[in-house]
């Protein structure tokens, strides 16, 4: 079988001589005003540790930090790692800092960079895995522990009648691309390391998503408590700063959650309120 | 063996995590069965993530004299009646069920007066038809079936994984190779049964709306293991990407800004798509601006504007303007959404609302304001409707056990596919295969995989690094056939330019086998650039034989030289496959007969 499956090519036109297609000059008006090299250090290593390295790329007007990433990887480092897809803010793979800051690589255009050199590093909150691209696994991990949306009853014909003003809310929250640098930036986690007990920004916006929808029935409130660590948040809103999708994720998301958070723990009534009229189950008592 | 090569067994592979293989995925495990589900990238940024416009699906929330069967027609329309009409006539019944699917595993969809989901214009279908949130339903979709799938027990999630080859026992497929990006170690999945759900391949073209992703490689698996591939000429341009500044060139600029009143303008400001009214399409088009505009503030007596013609006829119009000397400063045309200020109060807070995210996109990578400015526009390489042939109803391809949904297999949309039924596709085609694919798992036992076959594909793949046979350097000769490919087999082709380029495959094959990776084998995209230079060269290859071997214009696929279409092959689709001697050959296979109650329903809609 091996040869059938062999992914080669034989072309039938034999009769052909080969050619080279050589590109048509570029017609007016299509090319961008050059504006010169620019220097980068790009961080270059792996999880047992790593360095900056010099580069240099050709830059025209409206390219973005990510062009200029390519071109060296194109040019200058084959094997320069980087995540990317759409190239248009809207897939989150392309996450890193930029000269210092938590950004994307393909939303950041070089001309607002201040002038000299650009250094590129990996998020600083997970763990490289070569050059650019972090371990950010656990993030996909966090959210298996974060009960699914379960929806109420639907109507007699079987689907759900919702207001526009009722699900912007939660739209808000479901811009979300999985950027993870609302992870990165949180001090928690980027200084202090609580992967293991928060959940960090991300999680909380999608915990809000959830809770705050109009159809679901699930209570979140002890997870967001317990493993959530959501205690743990002192509001520095350093996470919305950063957030390209600019969900207000400590005003919206946060604060209702953690207020809901402490009616519900610290307040017997609204507990009981809750448990008899809003939501199914009853949280867990905090254990000692 | 010499090689370390972890083997990890499913009852079914999902290749490819977009919406057709999350949905595949989650419909294989509800049988109970073990699912693995592999992609390139991290989840959830899959090309289904950056959907904008909106899912066709026959709801009636906006319209209610919108049904299957309209929507039926009007993709059969589309498609110039080269379609799998099986298919259509799914995808029609079941688009509305599987959207409603999506709301009750927590989507939030746009929502009418009524508490309903919203529907949008879009170009060629009736009746408002696109369910949508903003101008980011591919988000919205793929979040919503990615959550729903990591809470499946059955379901294994394997990321940033490729799968370089697959493999079979006689004459069905068994397993597939991979490599893990991470550390580059190679993976052997059997499996018994496989669904390709591995998208398209616009990155064979230098201006596309496609990512790293697109090279092509379900196709091009398939075709190598001995499936059929199905009218790959139908390469879609959208008629509406980015084309300034250079590096965003390409970008889509989503239909839902014509949807919601944008008009197309050229450089003297006259909007030229009312030049140019396709015979079959005249009594559905507006007869002035006045009804254009009508007809997108949801009057229901009013006929479309011209800019929501098909995909095709708008991007060969704009070509033809910007040809003419007629186009923007940036070789495009003028898309105007702003204008609608002189129509409507708070346009400018309208329109952030509706396209927030072309808003952001011109903001932030243009620095232009749509609300206030034009955009300048042109055509790029967008989607494939060619692809994997399956049949109709159960998704399998010609090899057994073998299955494929979504942009990677063929067929649904013929010549030309409409905004919004790819979203649509992925849903009713994905939830098909898994289900058969599941089905298939379970009445069939495990298959051998070969240990010389695994051996020589690993092999292969190390070769880049371990013993390259010349110093090319793969990025250059990557960028050349999209350069090659966009200038000779693009939107207007010519025999003697296709011709040409075929001659130029052959050159570009030699080096690709010359192509040498730097580094090792840790996330090392220099290596995977030399592995997926073998898929696009294939898949080039089989969309300029058919294109050439098509001698006539229809939907997608424009030719210079047969501007018109031909009644010999309006019912011919091309076939690819891979001969015994390791060439391509083409066949033309008849399309099937409609059945009476079909032509009847394509019928009635015509009145
Ligand atoms: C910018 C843009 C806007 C669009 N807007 C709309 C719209 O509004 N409405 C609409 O209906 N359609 C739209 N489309 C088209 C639609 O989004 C795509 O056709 C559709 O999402 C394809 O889905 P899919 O599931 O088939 O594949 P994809 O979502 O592309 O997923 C392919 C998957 O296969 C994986 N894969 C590929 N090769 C391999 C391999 N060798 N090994 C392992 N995994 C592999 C990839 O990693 C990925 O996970 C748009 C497309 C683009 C690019
Ligand atoms: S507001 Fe809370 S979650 Fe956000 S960065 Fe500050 S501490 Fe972290
Ligand atoms: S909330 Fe914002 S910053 Fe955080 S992951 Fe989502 S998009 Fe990124
Ligand atoms: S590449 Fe998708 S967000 Fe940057």
């Amino acid at each position: 079988m091996a040869a059938d499956n062999e992914p080669t090519s034989r072309p039938n036109n034999e009769v052909q001589p080969p050619f080279v297609h050589t590109a048509s000059a570029p017609k007016p008006g299509t090319v961008a005003e050059a504006l010169g090299r620019r220097d980068f250090k790009v961080w270059r290593g792996n999880a047992l540790g790593g360095g900056y390295k010099d580069y240099t790329a050709e830059i025209s007007a409206g390219m973005v930090v990510l062009d200029a990433v390519h071109q060296i990887q194109a040019t200058q480092a084959g094997d320069l790692a980087c995540r990317w897809n759409c190239k248009a803010g809207k897939c989150g793979s392309c996450s890193a800092e930029i000269n210092g800051k938590p950004r994307l690589m393909c939303m950041t255009r070089m001309e607002t960079l201040p002038e000299g050199t650009v250094t590129i590093q990996p998020m600083k909150a997970f763990k490289p895995i070569k050059d650019l691209v972090t371990d950010v696994s656990w993030n996909y991990e966090v959210k298996k522990k974060i009960a699914p949306f379960k929806p109420k009853a639907p109507e007699a014909d079987g689907t759900w009648r919702m207001q526009q003003f009722e699900v912007e809310r939660v739209q808000e929250f479901r811009k979300c691309i999985e950027c993870f640098l609302c992870q990165d930036t949180c001090h928690v986690l980027r200084d202090h390391g609580k992967h293991e007990v928060f959940a960090g920004p991300r999680f909380f916006v999608h915990a809000a998503q959830l809770e705050m929808h109009p159809l679901d029935t699930v209570n979140r409130e002890p997870f967001l408590k317990h493993d959530g660590g959501i205690g743990f948040c002192n509001i520095t809103k350093c996470c919305t700063e950063v957030c390209p999708e600019h969900i207000k994720i400590t005003d919206n998301a946060i604060i209702p959650l953690k207020e809901r958070v402490a009616d519900t723990y610290y307040d017997p009534l609204v507990r009981l309120w809750r448990w008899a009229f809003k939501k199914g189950e009853q949280p867990v008592e905090p254990k000692a | 063996m010499a090689l370390d090569i972890q083997t990890i067994e499913h009852d079914v592979l999902v290749i490819g995590a977009g919406g057709a293989g999350l949905r595949g995925a989650i419909e294989a495990s509800n049988a109970g069965i073990s699912v693995g589900l592999v992609c390139k990238s991290l989840l959830g940024k899959a090309h289904t993530v950056m959907a904008e416009g909106g899912v066709a699906a026959a709801l009636a929330n906006v319209d209610d004299r919108d049904s299957w069967k309209v929507h039926f027609a009007d993709t059969m329309r589309g498609g110039q009646y080269v379609n799998n009409w099986r298919m259509a006539e799914h995808h029609a019944k079941e688009a509305p069920d599987r959207v409603r699917e999506l709301e009750k595993w927590g989507a939030v969809f746009d929502r009418t007066k009524e508490g309903k989901i919203l529907q949008r214009n879009f170009g060629g279908h009736r009746y408002p038809r696109l369910a949508h949130v903003g101008d980011r339903t591919g988000l919205e979709i793929i979040r919503t079936l990615q959550d729903k799938s990591v809470h499946e027990r059955e379901i294994k999630v394997y990321m940033e994984c490729t799968i370089v080859r697959l493999f079979k026992d006689g004459e069905r497929v068994t397993g597939a190779l991979g490599y893990f990006r991470e550390r580059g170690r190679f993976v052997l999945f059997k499996a018994k049964s496989i669904v390709m759900a591995t998208g398209g391949l616009g990155k064979a073209y230098a201006i596309t709306s496609n990512s790293w992703e697109y090279t092509g490689d379900g196709y091009s698996l398939a075709y190598h293991a001995g499936a059929d591939l199905i009218d790959m000429e139908f390469v879609q341009f959208h008629p509406t990407g980015m084309v300034w500044p250079p590096s965003v060139r390409g970008i889509l600029v989503t239909e839902g800004v014509r949807g919601e009143g944008g008009v197309l303008r050229n450089k003297d400001g006259k909007r030229f798509m009312f030049d140019d009214i396709p015979e079959n399409y005249r009594n559905q088009t507006a007869k002035n601006e006045e009804e254009g505009w009508r007809y997108t503030q949801g009057d229901k007596n009013a006929m479309r504007p011209p800019e929501l013609l098909t995909r095709d006829h708008v991007a060969r119009c704009i070509n033809r303007e910007v040809k003419a000397g007629r186009g923007s400063p940036h070789g495009g045309v003028f898309l105007d959404i702003a204008w609608i200020k002189e129509r409507i109060p708070n346009a400018e807070k309208y329109i952030q609302k509706k396209l927030p995210s072309m808003y952001h996109q011109f903001k932030e990578l243009g620095g232009i304001d749509i609300t206030k400015e034009r955009m300048e526009v042109g055509p790029t390489t967008h989607y494939t409707m060619g692809g994997i042939k399956v049949d109709g109803d159960s998704q399998m391809t010609t090899v057994p056990g073998l299955f494929a949904a979504g942009e990677a297999a063929g067929g649904l949309h013929g010549a030309n596919r409409l905004g919004g039924n790819s979203l649509s596709d992925l849903l009713v085609f994905g939830k098909r295969a898994g289900e058969n694919a599941a089905k298939f798992a379970q009445e069939n036992k495990a298959g051998a995989v070969a240990e010389a076959d695994i051996e020589s594909a690993a092999q292969w793949s190390l070769s880049f690094m371990d013993s390259p046979k010349g110093d090319e350097n793969p990025y250059k000769v990557q960028q050349d056939l999209q350069v090659m490919m966009q200038d000779l087999v693009g939107i207007v082709r010519r025999e003697d330019e296709m011709v040409k380029a075929l001659a130029g495959l052959k050159t570009l094959w030699e080096r690709a086998k010359k192509v040498q990776s730097q580094g090792n084998r840790e996330y090392n995209p220099g290596w995977h650039t030399c592995m997926d230079l073998t898929n696009l060269l294939t898949v080039s290859e089989a969309v300029t034989m058919s294109g050439i071997r098509r001698k006539e214009s229809r939907g997608a696929q424009f030719r210079d030289d047969f501007p018109e279409k031909s009644d010999t092959y309006a019912k011919m689709n091309m076939v690819i496959r891979k001969a015994k001697d390791g060439s391509m050959e083409l066949i033309e296979q008849p399309t099937k007969e409609l059945p009476p109650e079909l032509k009847q329903v394509i019928e009635e809609m015509a009145k």
